[in-house]
């Protein structure tokens, strides 16, 4: 059923890929199946991020690309003729059907097997998680939260079992989930916090050290042998925190192991040496640390973590982190939007968890806790929350209905509740724990005695509804908000009938026809991905910013009036540049709402761009009242080129721009130093060329016509 | 003066109550726990040696470093574990034979050798 619910896409849309990331994914992805898996350490891309190209095989987490390419391998080693896209494209909705599985384990291995039932419903449905994960979006977060819960899966049964090999499995699939996202950096802080929460809390045992020990220093080696994690496994900040509660546990041991085997009075004595000797020597090498982690400006720590920890870092000091929408904090109903039904039952399930306290159940409650906390620091942290609130909202479901059930039963022994069958057989496991629960409850005593059956049938019809209404709501978010591929836009029409924009695709198909192989493009950085992968082009800068300086140079091009930033366009042999408008059918996300990002980027390395130029009266606005340099810069220019006759025909209002319902503040633009050559249908896509020497007369003979001819011929 | 004589004093009488009858008990623990404590003894001992030299010599071939560290370090943790797992006087693993527990030593070896291998360059 995860899987299939992920396919409103692929039904409604046609079978594609969606987003940014993905594409780039997507473009590494055929690399590979065709070059083979060495040479995808080794590829040079010299197509994005001209002229200084990029390392593909060093920068990128491979788990994914080596998902999809073995998947595509397989199937043609069996003679099933399968095109790469369609691997790409299934592999996230298989992955989130393995996702489920995993947590069915996870919470089985906590709570027993009908928690872990629900717990897996809950997983199959959670909207957060289907977000990422629909059919299309071939992206790292779809491989990697199957393999963070699969992680947590194997590390909570070595926890139970004690035994070496599930801890060496669990060190493997943290590999995978390091090769797979940067969010790894969650477990390997989570573990600790955990095993320094059971030593603390008097819960030491062997079984303890053998699963944190060796997964941290397996762990800690396969971490380092991907490239794009490298030495950072032992250098960075992040990873400090494994090693000392490495270090705490050992020393704990030895104090455990000394009182086993001496005499009282020894013990004492002996206890305070050990004390002793492990603070001196745990402060000298804190002090090490410490004087490392100072000696760099960012304490060791990356951009992102530091965000993370501190939420108004990214905004003070990396403009670029915090443009991402998906690094912004949530807003509330988001929570609700994204998790419904499994945010309402969290809570009891985290009560829930309290009676008994083992160390595993102990393992999940910190596991909520702390992804509470970083998903309200970051939209995209909603992802590490949806396993941990499934798996709580399971376990309080199940309760629930066992508690409720109970009710049920004792006041008739018959069972007349037949089509809930799957209800009673999961009522069986875990009998001591619920009386406990709802004895916090005022009303049941402490003797567990049965809840009346009226109330109890009550409260299981109002169950149902709640898992219903989950259910209706998961399927509705899935068809309606996260099945859209954001290449292809969907609106309704007033009259019901449904409108398809496929501008993207069109601009980006006109690239690859009408330009020279070795056209290089400009753009905002969020459309270079797909331009490298569907238009085949070079690019200056695209999704992977891990060069600040080149992006604030094209956003300073941006900012720029026109013959600045033909110069800079020119210094680095730009021949085309595009710009996304979305004005002419309400498009939001285009690149005038994100223009105030360009100004800050390119702002933040060069100072002569200020932010405040850019904002007319009561802040930004692209009317007659906009600020000046706004309506000088060149992607003002380039966006409303020729609009304002253009939506005279469709609005009847000359200049009126439909996303910010404004008449635009200037109306005859010409373009000396750029030249028309492209626009898409809808005016989304608009392609310029960068010209070799400025235009004389102002004004260009009609370029539309032209274009059309270009087109007929082409095609 | 006279205190710190006495602490040190106080000091001494306890670390030799202390290493003698830790010497007494330890006598009781069977000769296969006490190979495996000599082998711990010895990987503890090279990962020592091993950070020393790097804190002399120097980081430069950091991979050989780290695998060479680490490796000695894994053999550490997996036999501090297996010797948890065999020591017949704890009770945490009462259903475990040592048959298995050698087993998944074994295997966790390989694995740790493997990805060591890997990672050395």
């Amino acid at each position: 059923m995860a899987f299939s619910l992920r396919l409103f896409s692929v039904v409604k849309y046609e079978s594609v890929i969606h987003e940014f990331d993905p594409y780039f994914n997507f473009r590494v992805t055929i690399y590979l199946t065709k070059q083979g898996f060495y040479n995808l350490w080794n590829w040079f891309d010299d197509r994005t991020w001209y002229p200084l190209g990029r390392v593909i095989g060093g920068t990128v987490y491979p788990g994914l690309i080596w998902t999809a390419g073995v998947m595509f391998k397989v199937l043609h080693a069996f003679n099933i003729p399968i095109n790469v896209q369609e691997v790409c494209v299934f592999t996230a909705p298989l992955f989130s059907a393995f996702c489920s599985l995993a947590a069915y384990l996870l919470v089985k291995e906590i709570r027993g097997r009908g928690a872990g039932l629900t717990a897996a419903a809950f997983m199959a449905m959670v909207p957060s998680y289907i977000s990422r994960s629909v059919a299309g979006s071939f992206d790292n977060e779809g491989v990697a939260i199957f393999a963070l819960v699969f992680v947590f899966f194997l590390y909570v049964k070595a926890l139970n079992t004690g035994s070496l090999a599930w801890s060496s499995a669990a060190a493997l699939a943290y590999l995978y989930m390091v090769a797979s996202w940067g969010g790894y950096s969650f477990i390997i802080n989570l573990l600790p916090i955990h095993c320094l929460a059971s030593i603390f809390t008097g819960r030491l045992t062997a079984k303890l050290y053998i699963a944190y020990a060796p997964l941290i220093i397996l762990g800690t080696l396969e971490a380092a042998s991907i490239p794009v994690v490298g030495f950072n496994a032992v250098l960075m900040s992040e990873h400090f925190g494994a090693f000392f509660a490495f270090g705490i546990l050992h020393a704990a041991l030895a104090i455990r192991y000394i009182k086993d085997i001496l005499p009282v009075k020894a013990y004492n004595a002996a206890k305070t040496l050990v004390l002793t000797s492990g603070v001196v020597l745990m402060s000298g090498i804190l002090l090490l640390v410490l004087f490392y982690v100072m000696s760099s400006p960012t304490f060791g720590w990356t951009g992102r973590s530091l965000s993370l920890l501190d939420p108004t870092y990214a905004s003070k000091y990396i403009p670029i982190i915090a443009s991402v929408s998906e690094h912004q904090p949530p807003a509330w109903p988001s929570y609700f939007t994204d998790l419904q039904a499994a945010s309402i039952l969290m809570p009891a399930g985290l009560i829930a968890l309290f009676w008994p306290l083992t160390p595993a159940s102990l393992f999940l409650i910190l596991y909520a806790c702390t992804a509470v906390y970083f998903s309200g620091v970051m939209v995209r942290l909603m992802l590490v929350l949806a396993p941990a609130a499934c798996c709580l909202a399971g376990i309080a479901l199940h309760e629930a209905i066992a508690t409720l059930f109970k009710g049920v039963h004792a006041a008739r022994d018959e069972q007349e509740s037949k089509p809930l069958k799957e209800d009673v057989k999961a009522k069986k496991p875990s009998k001591p724990a619920k009386a406990g629960f709802w004895s916090i409850l005022p009303g049941f005593s402490e003797t567990g005695r049965p809840i009346p059956r009226d109330a109890a049938i009550v409260g299981l019809l109002g169950l149902a509804a709640v898992a219903l209404f989950y259910t209706w709501h998961s399927i509705w978010v899935s068809a309606e908000m996260y099945s859209a591929p954001s290449i292809v836009m969907q609106t309704r029409g007033g009259d019901g009938s449904i409108h398809i924009f496929d501008d993207f695709r069109e601009g980006y198909a006109w690239l690859r026809y009408n330009t020279p192989e070795d056209a290089i493009v400009a753009s905002w950085w969020d459309y270079g991905y797909q331009t490298t992968a569907m238009a085949n082009r070079t690019v200056l800068v695209d999704n992977n910013t891990w060069n600040n300086t080149h992006i604030a140079t094209v956003g300073r091009a941006m900012a720029s009036p026109e013959k600045q930033a033909w110069e800079i366009y020119r210094a680095l042999d730009v021949t085309h540049v595009l710009v996304i408008f979305g004005g002419f059918i309400g498009y939001p996300s285009d690149d005038i709402n994100k223009f105030l990002w360009m100004v800050r980027i390119g702002g933040g390395v060069f100072p002569d761009i200020k932010e405040k130029d850019f904002l007319g009266e009561g802040g930004y606005r692209v009317d007659t009242k906009a600020g000046k340099a706004l309506l000088d810069c060149l992607m003002y220019k380039l966006s409303y080129y020729r609009y304002a006759e253009a939506s005279l025909m469709t609005t009847g209002q000359l200049g009126f721009d439909r996303v910010r319902n404004v008449q635009i503040g200037k109306m005859d633009i010409s373009l000396e130093y750029f030249e028309e050559v492209f626009t898409s249908e809808h005016w989304m896509v608009r392609i310029y060329k960068v010209l070799d020497r400025p235009a004389r007369d102002g004004k260009l003979p009609n370029p539309r016509s032209s274009r059309g001819k270009i087109r007929r011929g082409s095609s | 003066m006279d205190s710190v004589t006495n602490r040190i004093h106080d000091f001494k009488s306890n670390a030799s109550i202390i290493v003698k009858s830790f010497n007494s008990e330890y006598k009781k623990t069977p000769l296969r726990i006490k190979v495996i404590d000599a082998f711990i003894v010895y990987a503890l001992l090279t990962a020592a040696i091993q950070f020393l030299y790097m804190l002399c010599v120097g980081t430069f071939p950091f991979n050989s470093f780290l695998s060479g560290f680490f490796c000695s370090l894994g053999f550490f943790v997996l036999s501090v574990s297996l010797r948890m797992q065999v020591d017949p006087s704890s009770t945490e693993f009462k259903g475990l034979l040592p048959e298995r527990a050698y087993a998944d030593f074994v295997f966790c070896g390989c694995l740790l050798f493997l990805v060591v291998w890997n990672f050395m360059g």
